[in-house]
């Protein structure tokens, strides 16, 4: 199994900070805890984190937990997530539990989008 | 492969036997009375299960097909259809296809291969024409029960009546350790939509504890889902049927009384606004009637809107109604679950154990019987007291680790002998037979590896019954028989062995005409004088299964010395009994297990040989008078007996008294006479090598505590070869005079 590279690279200054986070193994209930620690870790040092998820190639129901963790602790403490590379896995699963809105980020929609 | 598809094509596999048996079970039942209900519950969960669980493992192929079966089943379960043999003959061919479906999905086969397609999509066909009035009429059943029915009214959505949705609600919270068993939501959710379609779903995660207290690998999810569907609500609840007990679900059908959707606000764990929200946000109520929902459940008997009186009544007799009708649903749910649980207990109870392991496991415990053997003999050596009851209490406890160890691999005949319930019907049909197969002795236990290898020549002795044994039914009724044949499969403990028979009461075997041919064969001598039973077993010489060219022969004899053979690698032996016109009975003999015995230990000479305790019959002295005989009068019975010093030519004197062991094997007694008893001893088979696998009258060999070699007498030919003696002296007599 691969370890997790979580490549977490200050941009532009430090001030506001903002963070992206890479998760290019599985957001599956394997990964689930390190996915958490990094999440929140990131969370705690940043206003502004960018999630990339583009490299993910599943996901389940212990993924989407994290995520939906990590957008609701963000909203509580008035920072931002935003996820900004959707690999297909997570959108499918993101529109297949009705929760995109919620993250409210800007999706691609296929061309052959759901009637 | 996956280990899931692994594992579940082998919980298929076990749930297809399951399936198989009830349907034999039910065919047999079949014009005798109404088919058991518990039988048609049983092939009902059987092709659940195998439906849910492919679902779980997405091999959709199976997931559908399986379907059409499961439609079939559950309405001769509700009573909607008659269950026929046509009907049953149906259901084995798909339980055959699902067999099937399963190989192909253990090759690795990813495409469907076309012609399984076709034959499943046939079979499929075949099982929705016995469909009744289609699947609509159980999906309207259930919510009318009983009910007052305000479907059929005009009344709309105002208040007290049914709300407009057109979708089923279903409300989910998924238990904490959902994901941690290894259950995946989603795969449930997905296998949802094999039933209809999602309309509408919210996700709902506010049981997730703040960050510090979630646990990444607990499950903290709900749904609210409007699911537009044709399914029965049983149907529906089934999809969840494997975290039944691990969730919370409530289904409410179309046009449900707002009623309902007040209890499900009362009781699902948010608050009652934010359910109440999520359920306008997703169109299953309305905004109006949520209102009105609301106000009732506030304000109690306060009619909601323009209400007259007796609908606020009825708005409550709904609900004492809906007393009447939940308690049964509450009920059909909770048997379920009990079924469930008493399942999932039955599976804890049981451990998959690779064989291996356990083989290795006996092989240790007979090393640990050898050692522990030399150490008493060494404790004994010593004269010391409290030594020698150290390791006689050892003794006994490696004697019962023995036991325990062996009774492991102790499986029940049963599962065997049910499998031919199949091969009967299905040759008796290709034959044109009617023939009833009558099992007795299931539950008698053997050693697995010996039940693993009865099967084949089993089937074999089986099928040649059938096919050559059991006249047709005109023939049958000439001689004055039942026109059904019987087979009869017994299994039963008899001195230390298993005796498992194939009984037919069929034509029997041809004496005259086998005998003719071992004579032409050069098996038997024309001179020989044979008694019927040598003759019909001449049938297990190698080179008589040759082609024959008397017809009603051919086919009958075929393979039977193969059959021998598998038996005798197991150490057992294979006879039959044949009365012309009466049928034949072949008795396979078989030891209890393969790897250790209590033994008797007796010395001849300075070799020392085991006697297998459970032959042992009693002991006696030889009396001196006996000297030029092979017999002695045992209580007014004559005893032929072998000496072994005689039997393997041992040198020097003989011990002043000698000593006879009485041993019996398949009824017949015999004894052999020994210098010395030594008495009980521990037996690890050991086998022979190669180079003495002809040897006659030797078993196996064993090492004593002493590091010495002693070799096990092989009792059923010892016994065969002394009555054999007894015989001849008796002919050469006669002849004599």
């Amino acid at each position: 199994m691969r370890k997790t590279q979580a490549k977490a690279t200050p941009e532009a200054g430090s001030q506001p900070p903002t963070r992206r986070l890479t998760l290019d193994t599985d957001l599956t209930i394997y990964h689930a805890p390190e996915h958490k620690r990094l999440l929140l870790e990131a969370l705690d040092q940043a206003e502004l984190i960018e999630l990339d998820l583009g490299q993910v190639s599943e996901i389940d129901s212990a993924g989407l937990q994290v995520l939906l963790l990590g957008k609701r602790e963000s909203l509580a403490s008035g920072k931002t997530l935003r996820i900004v590379g959707h690999s297909p896995a997570v959108q499918e699963l993101l529109d297949f539990f009705n929760v995109a809105s919620y993250f409210g980020d800007p999706l691609v929609i296929p061309a052959r989008a759901r009637g | 492969m996956e280990e899931i598809v692994a594992v579940f094509i082998q919980e298929a596999r076990e749930q297809l036997t399951e399936m198989e048996k009830g349907l034999m079970a039910l065919q047999q039942q079949h014009g005798v009375s109404a088919p058991d209900a518990e039988t048609i519950n049983a092939i009902f969960r059987a092709a659940h299960t195998i439906k849910g669980g492919s679902g779980v493992v997405e091999i959709r192929v199976i997931e559908r097909f399986t379907h059409s079966a499961e439609n079939v089943l559950d309405q001769v379960r509700n009573g909607a259809i008659q269950l026929n043999a046509a009907m049953i003959g149906d259901l084995l061919a798909a339980a055959d296809h699902l067999g099937a479906l399963l190989d192909a999905v253990e090759q690795g086969e990813s495409g469907e291969d076309p012609a399984l397609a076709a034959n499943g999509q046939a079979i499929a066909a075949r099982l929705d024409g016995h469909l009744g009035k289609g699947a609509s009429v159980a999906t309207s059943a259930t919510p009318a029960v009983g009910a007052v029915d305000t479907t059929s009214d005009a009344l709309e959505s105002s208040g007290g009546g049914n709300v407009g949705a057109d979708t089923w609600h279903i409300s989910l919270r998924f238990g904490r350790n959902v994901l941690k068993n290894g259950m995946e939501p989603v795969a449930f959710l997905r296998y949802l939509l094999s039933l209809g379609e999602i309309a509408h779903i919210t996700t709902l995660f506010d049981d997730m504890p703040v960050a510090a207290e979630m646990d990444a690998e607990c499950c903290y999810l709900g749904f609210e889902i409007n699911f537009r569907s044709h399914a029965s609500k049983e149907q529906i609840e089934h999809v969840f049927e494997f975290v039944r007990d691990e969730c919370d679900l409530q289904i409410l059908p179309p046009h449900s009384k707002l009623a309902d959707y007040l209890q499900l606000i009362e009781d699902l764990p948010e608050e009652s606004l934010r359910i109440g929200e999520i359920l306008v946000k997703s169109g299953a109520l309305t905004q109006e009637e949520l209102d009105a929902a609301l106000r009732q459940q506030t304000s109690g008997a306060t009619p909601g809107t323009a209400e007259d009186p007796p609908q606020v009544a009825s708005i409550g007799s709904i609900l004492v109604e809906q007393g009447v009708i939940q308690p049964e649903l509450v009920e059909a749910a909770a048997v379920k679950q009990k079924q469930v649980g008493e399942k999932k207990a039955a599976e804890a109870r049981l451990i998959r154990v690779h064989a291996d392991k356990l083989d290795q496991l006996i092989d240790l415990v007979g090393e640990l019987v050898i050692a522990g053997a030399s150490a008493h003999l060494i404790a004994r050596k010593s004269g010391q007291t409290t030594l020698v009851e150290a390791t006689s209490v050892l003794s006994r406890l490696v004697e019962d680790i023995r036991d325990s160890a062996l009774q492991l691999r102790m499986v029940q005949i049963g599962e065997t002998f049910t499998r031919f319930h199949r091969v009967v019907r299905d040759v008796s049909r290709e034959n044109g037979k009617d023939i009833e197969l009558a099992i007795s002795g299931a539950d008698t236990e053997l050693d697995k590896s010996v039940v693993e290898k009865i099967g084949d020549p089993l089937m074999h002795l089986v099928r040649n019954a059938i096919d050559h044994g059991i006249e047709s039914a005109e023939v049958r009724a000439a001689r004055g028989k039942p026109a059904q044949g019987r087979l009869e499969l017994n299994a039963y403990h008899d001195s230390g062995s298993i005796v498992i028979e194939v009984v037919d009461d069929g034509g029997g075997l041809p004496k005259d005409k086998i005998l003719k041919k071992a004579i032409d064969q050069g098996i038997a001598q024309a001179g020989d004088t044979l008694s019927d039973d040598e003759i019909v077993n001449l049938i297990f010489q190698p080179g008589f299964s040759t082609a024959d060219k008397i017809t009603n022969l051919s086919g009958r004899g075929v393979g039977m010395d193969v059959v021998r053979k598998n038996i005798q690698a197991l150490r057992g032996r294979v006879d039959v009994q044949s009365e012309q016109g009466e049928g034949s009975r072949f008795t396979i003999r078989l030891p209890l297990t393969l790897a250790i015995i209590d033994g008797f230990l007796v010395s001849a000479g300075n070799a020392s040989y085991v006697i297998p305790l459970d032959m042992v019959v009693e002991c006696l002295e030889l009396n001196a008078g006996s000297a030029d005989r092979d017999y002695l009068n045992l209580r007014g019975e004559v005893l032929p007996f072998i000496r072994l010093r005689q039997l393997f030519e041992v040198e020097g004197e003989a011990p002043k008294r000698e000593n006879v062991v009485v041993v019996r094997s398949a009824h017949q007694k015999a004894g052999i006479v020994v210098d010395h008893l030594l008495g009980e001893f521990q037996t690890v088979i050991k086998p022979l090598g190669t180079l003495f696998r002809n040897l006659r009258g030797i078993s196996g060999s064993t090492i004593l505590g002493s590091g010495d070699v002693a070799l096990i007498l092989d009792v059923p030919t010892l016994t065969a070869l002394a009555g054999r003696r007894e015989n001849e002296s008796f002919a050469t007599d006669r002849a004599m005079q």
